[in-house]
């Protein structure tokens, strides 16, 4: 999955489970922020990314992720792993 | 000092209609809510026969985090309570403001449990499971979502009294607010009406089998009914202390002035004339009135031999065979966990409108049902008082006396 379907995918998939507007999604926008994520939520958006991504980031993986930017990054790199 | 104690907002969600204006109607017309459900044939029921009550859309009233604790009790309590609290002319910013408690019947959260444990199988791995599942499973779950939705600040506490859930959670609302612990509660009965619910029970062989007339199946009282069929929804009643209600100008739709409480202490599952001879006494009792201050009785009738047998025994016995008798079980089904608070919900109606709604079904008595006036059809009828027994498995039993309101 190259970068571009990365974006599009999580777009899609977070936009449905968290309900924003996907333009809302945009790389520089902080990603707890704008799909306005509690504690509660990262549990959601663990298995999310476990069922569209099939991979199941943890806790460390989230620690460098501020932006979308951020987060497609990390995406990558989980799976290139 | 002890305060009265009224009633200023009623809501109602049921498989006889899904708002008061439509409840109202099906009360006065004798409608059934029950139908025939393949689900429960594919599923292994004895009895098919089921009060249907559809999921309700909350997206467009409520937030992600706000509907995904929510499974069938908070969803259909979030409706009933929805409508209650908009007729008592309240809202969230006035909780968060003015405390107000909420005590809630609920006594199963199956269908939730069930679909977070299959997640669980499936998955092996609970991390997988989701944010939400633990705040469907809990039996308070209605009192979590709604407390959190609200913005509520008193007294918080899930009422689990089997069929009397309901009924107990009003009556311990009264309590509250007559002590003046409470300025406002608001109280209520969700049931919950998926497969999962229902099928341990059915398995018990207590549920109507006439699968070829769902609307004769439930027939409370009637000498040839063949037992109860289960039901479900939400029905909330909004209470509070009358200087609460004066001072906030609000409409009041009745004053709660008699609750009676009792248990058998005797069989799990069967009825006990001891036992609810006393919730009918004390509630009497407490109220400080004479039979002839009832002007109808709703009865917890659910259309089982033993329970129905019992109770017109009790009611004869108490208070004797002229006061007018329906059990609205005949239309809805038994409500179970609701019932207590819905029942009350639509003796309110009947007493604002000056009606009783029919014991549909009601063809022939027994020998207790003849000692009693069961009344069969719609009947105009002028009601200044009522009094509605809820009686459950363990033998809990309570009896709830409601007037018009007079300053």
């Amino acid at each position: 999955m190259n970068r571009a379907e990365i974006i599009e995918t999580t777009k899609r998939f977070l936009s449905e489970e968290f309900e924003v507007d996907p333009n809302t999604i945009e790389p520089e926008n902080n990603l707890q922020e704008t799909l306005d994520l509690s504690s509660l939520d990262y549990v959601d958006l663990v298995i999310v990314i476990e069922e569209n991504l099939g991979f199941k980031p943890s806790a460390e993986d989230f620690k460098s992720v501020a932006t979308f930017e951020d987060f497609y990054q990390m995406v990558e790199v989980k799976m290139a792993e | 000092m002890e305060h009265r104690v009224v009633i200023t907002g009623i809501g109602i969600y049921s498989s006889i209609g899904e708002s008061i204006p439509e409840v109202l109607t099906s009360l006065k017309e004798g409608k059934s809510g029950i139908i025939y459900d393949e689900l429960r044939k594919e599923f292994g029921y004895r009895s098919c026969l089921t009060g249907f009550v559809k999921d309700p859309d909350l997206k467009p009233f409520l937030s992600r985090r706000e509907r995904i604790g929510m499974h069938q009790p908070a969803m259909f309590a979030y409706m009933s309570t929805k409508e209650a609290v908009e007729m008592a002319g309240l809202d969230a910013d006035f909780f968060e403001n003015n405390e107000t408690g909420i005590i809630f019947g609920n006594d199963s959260t199956a269908g939730a449990v069930v679909e977070t444990i299959d997640k669980a199988r499936q998955r092996k791995d609970t991390t997988l499971i989701g944010s939400g599942d633990i705040f469907q499973n809990m039996n308070c779950t209605v009192n979590m979502n709604l407390s959190t939705i609200y913005k509520l600040k008193g007294i918080n506490l899930t009422m689990s009294a089997a069929c009397a859930s309901g009924s107990h959670s009003i009556g311990m609302g009264y309590l509250l607010i007559k002590q003046g612990l409470q300025e406002r509660v608001i109280c209520g009965g969700a049931q919950e009406i998926n497969i999962y619910a229902m099928g341990s029970f059915d398995g018990l062989g207590t549920f109507s089998i006439r699968h070829d007339a769902p609307h004769k199946a439930s027939r409370p009282f009637d000498r040839d009914r063949d037992g109860l069929v289960p039901s479900g929804g939400s029905a909330t009643i909004i209470i509070e202390s009358l200087e609460s209600a004066l001072k906030r100008n609000a409409k009041i739709y009745g004053e709660i002035v008699g609750y009676g409480f009792s248990s058998n202490g005797d069989h799990i599952s069967n009825p006990n004339f001891d036992g609810q001879y006393r919730s009918l006494t004390m509630s009497m009792k407490q109220a400080g009135l004479t039979p002839n201050d009832i002007d109808y009785i709703n009865a917890h009738a659910t259309s089982t031999p033993v329970g129905d047998t019992t109770e017109a025994q009790v009611i004869a016995g108490v208070l004797g065979s002229k006061i007018p008798v329906s059990s609205t079980k005949s239309m809805t089904g038994h409500e179970c966990w609701m019932a207590g608070a819905s029942e009350v919900v639509y003796s309110l109606l009947m007493m604002q409108n000056d009606f009783i709604a029919p014991n549909i079904n009601f063809e022939n008595p027994d020998e207790d049902s003849s000692k009693i006036n069961i009344v069969p059809e719609f009947r105009e009828a002028k009601i200044d008082c009522f009094l509605s027994n809820s009686f459950g498995f363990g033998g809990t039993n309570s009896s709830l006396i409601i007037k018009k309101f007079k300053l």
